[in-house]
C-alpha cells in the first residue's frame, strides 16, 4: 500500500513550487486534483522550454503534473464556487499560491475553508510571507535567489554574483510545503483537527543556506568568500572542487594534502601547514589544477580510486545515462499519451519498502476530469 | 501541539543529509537522539570553518544538530546489543547513513531491526542506492553533483562545469527522507506496520533537475547550453539573469525584450520583436542589455522596472538582506541558549503551522551527554 492512499488533494497552485509539492504527494499515493481556471488553466501549460509542446500543453507541464487530474472552476462564479465548496468538504488537503489576499476575496482563505471542513490541511506558498513590505512583491525563483544572498555562494570569487542555474528555491519551497502538510496530516490522525501550513520562497532560500548563515552570524559577520579558483562551496577548504584534466573534468572532495602530494606526485603540497587549506585555498587549488591538467581523467581516477581518495569524473547527462551505475537505479519512467506517444521523465526519488514508484499517466488535459468529479460529488450528495 | 510530538527518532547518521532530516523532524516536534561513536562522534563535529567556533564545535555541526540529544555507543561491541535493542524497541524512527554492507555487518539492517520493532520506520540515505556498481562509491555531495550532470547547468558557457556552491544534494536528499518518513508514519496509523524508506544523493540531485532533464530526454538529447552572458538557467530565454550596473547588481527574470527595451530606453533591443529570438539570440540580447545597464545604478533601473511590474530585484548579500524590513518581519533568526545564556544564533524551521513559527532554543548536544538518561 502506498503511504498516502486515500488522501485527496485539491491543488489550486501554478508553475513549479506548489505543483511540485502535489506531484510528490501523488507519487506517494494521494489523489491530486488540479483546480484550474476555465479556458487557460495553470500558466505552466504555456511555459515552453525549447519549443517542446505535447498535445497542446508544454512538456514542462506534463513533467510537473503527471499523475494528476484536472477540474475546471471559476472561483468568481457562484455556481462553480458552490461545487468547489462541496469538493473542499470532501478533501484532505488544499494547496494555493495566490498573492496574499486573493483567496480571501474569493471566500476560500483558511478561515472560510476550515468553516467548511475543519479537518482540512490548507497549504499556502507565498514569496515572502503575508506581512511586511515585501508581501505583495512577486515571488519568483531568480528574484528570491538574488535577494537571499544565495548568488554570493555560487561561481568563482572574481565573478559577479552567480545564480544557481535551476529553480532550486521553488523546488525547495515545494519540498517544505509537503513536509508541513504531511506532518499536519499525521497530527490530524491524533487530534481530528486540520491545520494551516505556510511556507515562502524567501524562508526556504534562507533555510537552504542555514549552515553558512550560522557561520556568518557567529563568526564576526564576515561575508562568505567564494574560492577564486574552482569554487564549489565557500565554507569548504582546498582541494574541494572540480578541476579540468587533459580530456575532461574531475571532482575532488575533501582529503589530506599530504596524501594528494604523493598520489599526484606533487611534492609542493607538502610545504603547506595545517590551516593553509583555507588560508591559501586558491594557491593550493591552482597548484593541484596545474598538475591535473597534464593527464587524462582516467589516469587520475585510476590512481586516486585505488587509494580510496574521494573523487569522480564529471559527467554530462549523456555519460550519466550510459553509465551502469545510473542504469541500475532504474530512475527513468515513461509516460503514455492518449495517441500512443511517450514522454520519458524521472520517477519519485523515494523508495518505500524496497519499491520504486512508477507512473504512466501524463499531465491531464485542461478540465479532463471535471465531468467525472461533478458526478462523484452528485452521487455523494444524493 | 507540534505535529510530530511523541515521535521518537534514533539517528545513526552523520554529516549533513541524515542529520538535516532529523533536525526538521525535531523542529516539527519529534524527540531526536543522535547515536554517536565513542570518543569521536559525528564526523561533522570536525568540519572546521576558519575563525568560527561555537562552544568548541564547528558552526556547521551546530546549525544541523541543535535541538537533539546525544548518546555514545560502540556499535561493534556485544555489550551494546542489549541497550541498542531496548532503544530501538522504544523508537518510532531510525535514520541510517552507513555505507552499503555496514548495517548488515553490525546487525542493524532493516531485516534485523524489524524483528525488534516491526512498527519502526527505517530510513536510509545512501550515495547511489544499495545495489549496482556504484553502491560502494563514497556518497558525498560534490561527487553526486558531478555524476548527475548538474555542473553543466551552472555558471557561464565556457566556464568549467561549475558545481552549485552549497551541499545541495545532501540537503534535498535529507528533506526527501523526511517526506518518506512522515508518509510512513501516516501509513502506520492505518496499518500498524512500520516501513523502509530509502533515498540516495544521486537520485535526489537528479530529481532537482527534473524539469530540464525531461526536456533533454525528449528533445533528442541535445546537450544543455549555458548562456555565455550572465547564465541563470540554460533553458530560459533572455533577459533571465543577474546584471552588473554602475552601482550594485540587478536580477531580471522573464519578460518581453521589447517592453524591457522601451522601459530602459535601450533602442537596440526594440528590433527583437520575434519572441523566438529571445531564446536563439539570447547571448546577443543579454550582451546588449549588459552594456546598457552599466550606464546607471541598480536603484535607478529598479525604480523603472518595478513600477512596470517587471520581475526584478537588487542582488543582496547577507549584510544587506538582514537590514531589510522585509527580512526582519519574517523572524527567521533565533537564539540558541544553554543555561539561559545565548550560545549562538541560527535560522529557524522554515515551515509555519497554524500561524505559529517554530522556534527552539535547545542547544547542540555534547558528545554522549545523555548517556545516563537513555542507556
Amino acid at each position: 500500500m502506498k503511504p498516502l492512499e486515500g488522501i485527496v488533494v485539491l491543488d489550486f497552485s501554478q508553475y513549479l513550487a506548489g505543483p511540485s509539492c502535489s506531484l510528490r504527494l501523488a507519487d506517494l499515493g494521494a489523489r491530486v486534483i488540479k483546480i484550474e481556471r476555465p479556458g487557460s488553466g495553470d500558466n505552466c501549460r504555456r511555459t515552453i522550454l525549447k519549443n517542446m509542446v505535447i498535445e497542446d500543453d508544454s512538456l514542462l507541464f506534463h513533467t510537473i503534473n503527471r499523475s494528476k487530474e484536472s477540474y475546471c472552476a471559476n472561483m468568481k462564479d457562484p455556481d462553480d464556487l458552490k461545487i468547489l465548496k462541496m469538493l473542499i468538504k470532501k478533501a484532505d488537503v488544499m494547496i494555493e499560491n495566490f498573492r496574499p489576499g486573493v483567496m480571501k476575496k474569493n471566500g476560500l482563505d483558511y478561515e472560510n475553508v476550515r468553516g467548511i471542513n475543519p479537518r482540512i490541511v490548507y497549504g499556502t506558498i507565498t514569496g515572502y510571507g503575508d506581512k511586511g513590505p515585501w508581501a505583495k512583491k512577486p515571488g519568483q525563483d531568480l528574484v528570491v535567489q538574488s535577494m537571499s544572498g544565495l548568488t554570493w555562494l555560487n561561481g568563482n570569487g572574481g565573478n559577479p554574483p552567480t545564480p544557481f542555474g535551476l529553480s532550486v528555491v521553488d523546488s525547495y519551497t515545494g519540498v517544505h510545503l509537503a513536509e508541513g502538510i504531511l506532518a499536519a496530516l499525521y497530527r490530524r490522525i491524533k487530534t481530528g483537527r486540520g491545520a494551516q501550513v505556510q511556507v515562502s520562497l524567501m524562508e526556504s532560500a534562507l533555510d537552504m543556506q542555514f549552515e553558512g548563515i550560522t557561520a556568518y552570524l557567529n563568526g564576526g559577520k564576515k561575508l562568505p568568500v567564494r574560492a577564486e579558483y574552482n569554487n564549489a562551496h565557500p565554507y569548504l577548504a582546498a582541494p574541494y572542487g572540480i578541476y579540468r584534466t587533459r580530456d575532461g573534468c574531475i571532482a575532488l572532495s575533501q582529503g589530506s594534502l599530504k596524501d594528494l602530494a604523493s598520489y599526484l606526485e606533487l611534492p609542493e603540497l607538502n610545504e603547506y601547514d595545517p590551516g593553509d587549506e583555507f588560508g591559501k585555498r586558491d594557491e593550493i587549488k591552482k597548484l593541484i589544477g596545474s598538475r591535473l591538467i597534464q593527464q587524462t581523467t582516467n589516469h587520475w581516477l585510476a590512481i586516486l580510486e585505488k587509494e580510496d581518495y574521494w573523487c569522480c569524473e564529471v559527467y554530462t547527462w549523456e555519460k550519466m545515462l550510459e553509465s551502469e551505475g545510473f542504469k541500475e537505479l532504474k530512475f527513468l519512467q515513461t509516460l503514455e499519451l492518449m495517441d500512443g506517444r511517450e514522454i520519458v521523465t524521472s520517477r519519485c526519488p523515494i523508495k518505500v519498502d524496497g519499491e520504486a514508484y512508477y507512473s504512466r499517466r501524463p499531465g491531464p488535459k485542461l478540465g479532463a476530469d471535471t465531468e467525472k468529479i461533478r458526478q462523484e460529488i452528485g452521487e455523494v450528495e444524493a | 501541539m507540534r505535529p510530530l510530538e511523541g515521535v521518537k527518532v534514533l539517528d545513526f547518521s552523520q554529516y549533513l543529509a541524515g542529520p538535516s532530516a532529523t533536525l526538521r523532524l525535531a523542529d516539527l516536534g519529534a524527540k531526536v537522539v543522535k547515536v554517536e561513536r565513542e570518543g569521536v562522534g559525528d564526523g561533522c563535529r570536525n568540519l572546521r570553518v576558519p575563525d568560527c567556533e561555537i562552544e568548541g564545535e564547528s558552526p556547521l555541526f551546530c546549525a544541523v544538530n541543535r535541538n537533539k540529544d546525544s548518546i555514545c555507543l560502540n556499535l561493534k561491541a556485544e555489550e551494546s546489543k542489549k541497550s541498542l535493542e531496548k532503544l530501538i524497541r522504544e523508537s518510532d524512527v531510525g535514520v541510517f547513513s552507513f555505507r552499503p554492507g555496514v548495517a548488515e555487518r553490525l546487525g542493524l539492517s532493516y531485516e534485523d531491526i524489524r524483528k525488534w520493532n516491526p512498527r519502526l520506520i527505517y530510513a536510509e540515505v545512501s550515495g547511489y542506492g544499495s545495489e549496482g556498481p556504484w553502491a560502494k562509491k563514497p556518497g558525498q555531495d560534490l561527487l553526486a553533483q558531478s555524476l548527475s550532470g548538474l555542473p553543466w547547468l551552472n555558471g557561464n558557457a565556457g566556464d568549467a562545469p561549475t558545481p552549485m556552491g552549497l551541499s545541495i544534494a545532501d540537503m534535498f536528499a535529507g528533506q526527501y527522507l523526511v517526506q518518506g518518513i512522515i508518509s510512513a508514519l501516516i501509513r502506520r496509523e492505518n496499518t500498524g506496520e512500520g516501513g523502509y524508506i530509502q533515498v540516495n544523493l544521486l537520485e535526489s540531485i537528479t530529481d532537482v533537475q527534473f524539469e530540464v532533464l525531461t526536456t533533454y530526454l525528449n528533445d533528442g538529447h541535445c546537450p544543455p547550453q549555458r548562456c555565455s552572458v550572465n547564465n541563470a538557467n540554460a533553458y530560459i530565454s533572455a533577459p533571465y539573469g543577474v546584471y552588473e550596473t554602475k552601482e550594485g547588481y540587478l536580477a531580471i527574470a522573464m519578460c518581453s525584450i521589447v517592453v524591457l527595451g522601451q522601459l530602459l530606453g535601450c533602442d537596440e533591443l526594440l528590433k527583437y520583436t520575434d519572441e523566438s529570438e529571445w531564446a536563439i539570440k539570447r547571448d546577443a540580447i543579454k550582451e546588449i542589455l549588459k552594456e546598457h545597464l552599466m550606464k546607471n545604478t541598480a536603484e535607478h533601473w529598479l525604480g523603472i522596472l518595478e513600477a512596470a511590474d517587471i520581475w526584478c530585484s537588487r542582488v543582496l548579500n547577507w549584510d544587506e538582506l538582514f537590514q531589510e524590513e522585509g527580512f526582519q518581519v519574517l523572524g527567521m533568526l533565533q537564539d540558541i541558549r544553554r543555561d539561559r545564556n545565548t550560545v549562538f544564533q541560527t535560522t529557524r524551521c522554515p515551515i509555519t503551522i497554524d500561524g505559529e513559527r517554530y522556534y527552539s532554543d535547545k542547544p547542540v548536544p555534547m558528545l554522549g551527554q545523555n548517556n545516563e538518561q537513555y542507556l
